[in-house]
């Protein structure tokens, strides 16, 4: 198995945070922490595009080079996870995370920092596979149950995929040369119309509409 | 009687100095961080737990074909 990656196809987006909901609910997310979140370049703007976005278990993570406790280790499946006991909340790796990824718990009135939050790829921590010290201090650990992260496998439309990056990959180049680009890509003409296409004959009275 | 008094004194006071010395021995209180190593508990992989059990070829067999129940070519058909 290679290594675990997040690829979002900003093409199939909808931008309904339903993966944003799926992570929240499924690893018991506190308030004020998103793991994940849809990002809109050009809201509103006729051809807007939206991504998902969350840690992207880096290969070279800067998280992990710039932590000064060391708390930072990779899976074996390439997952970037860290160890909560160890980590003192000063916020380095979120000035180094290039994805914003990593979060901070507020806590109090005055908004006290505290221990970092950030996506698990639904792997859990180091605590034992499926116990509840890992439930929770880092959530659900699907990949030990042989499931994939539950915002990849919520997604409606599939455009957050997450597994193999082979693989996902290879999901990702299938899709992008069968649907073409621009106007020729799948479901545009569905929704709405060819040019060319002649004009839908109008309901005939009293008929269904 | 004085000097049996003045010896238990001795003892009395040199065991509380030992006592008291005891407290400033110095125990390193935080890990010895080493440089780049990642310091924490140790993990096991994601199929060592039920119901895997150490079964490598079974949960990657079942991890790609949740990867590919992503695949609607696959899944559904073209």
């Amino acid at each position: 198995m290679a290594r675990m990656k997040f690829l979002c196809d900003a093409e199939r987006c909808i931008e309904c945070n339903g993966c944003v909901t799926a992570c929240k609910q499924e690893n018991d997310v506190p308030w004020g922490v998103n793991r994940r979140r849809v990002v809109t370049i050009n809201d509103g703007v006729p051809g807007e595009r939206s991504i998902s976005v969350a840690c992207m278990h880096c290969s070279d993570a800067p998280c992990m080079a710039v932590c000064p406790v060391d708390c930072f280790y990779r899976s074996e499946e390439g997952v970037v996870l860290h160890d909560k006991d160890l980590c003192i909340g000063c916020g380095y790796c979120f000035y180094a995370c290039p994805f914003g990824a990593p979060q901070f718990p507020q806590a109090g009135a005055f908004g006290v920092r505290g221990k970092m939050d950030k996506c698990t790829f639904c792997a859990g921590g180091p605590e034992p596979d499926n116990s509840e010290a890992e439930y929770k201090k880092y959530g659900r650990n699907r990949l030990a149950e042989g499931k994939l992260p539950a915002c990849a496998e919520m997604c409606s439309t599939k455009a957050l995929l997450g597994g193999d990056g082979d693989t996902i990959a290879e999901i990702y180049r299938q899709r992008a040369t069968t649907r073409g680009k621009g106007s020729e890509v799948w479901g545009w003409s569905t929704a709405y119309g060819r040019p060319e296409a002649p004009t839908p004959p109008a309901a005939a009275p009293g008929g269904k509409s | 009687m004085i000097s049996r008094l003045m010896r238990l004194m001795a003892v009395v006071s040199g065991a509380m100095a030992a006592l008291m010395l005891a407290g400033c021995g110095e125990r390193p209180q935080v890990i010895d961080y080493k440089q780049g190593k990642y310091q924490g508990k140790p993990d096991e992989p994601p199929y060592m737990a039920a119901p895997f059990n150490g079964n490598k070829d079974q949960w990657e067999r079942d991890i790609r074909n949740r990867t590919q129940s992503q695949n609607e070519y696959r899944r559904i058909g073209s």
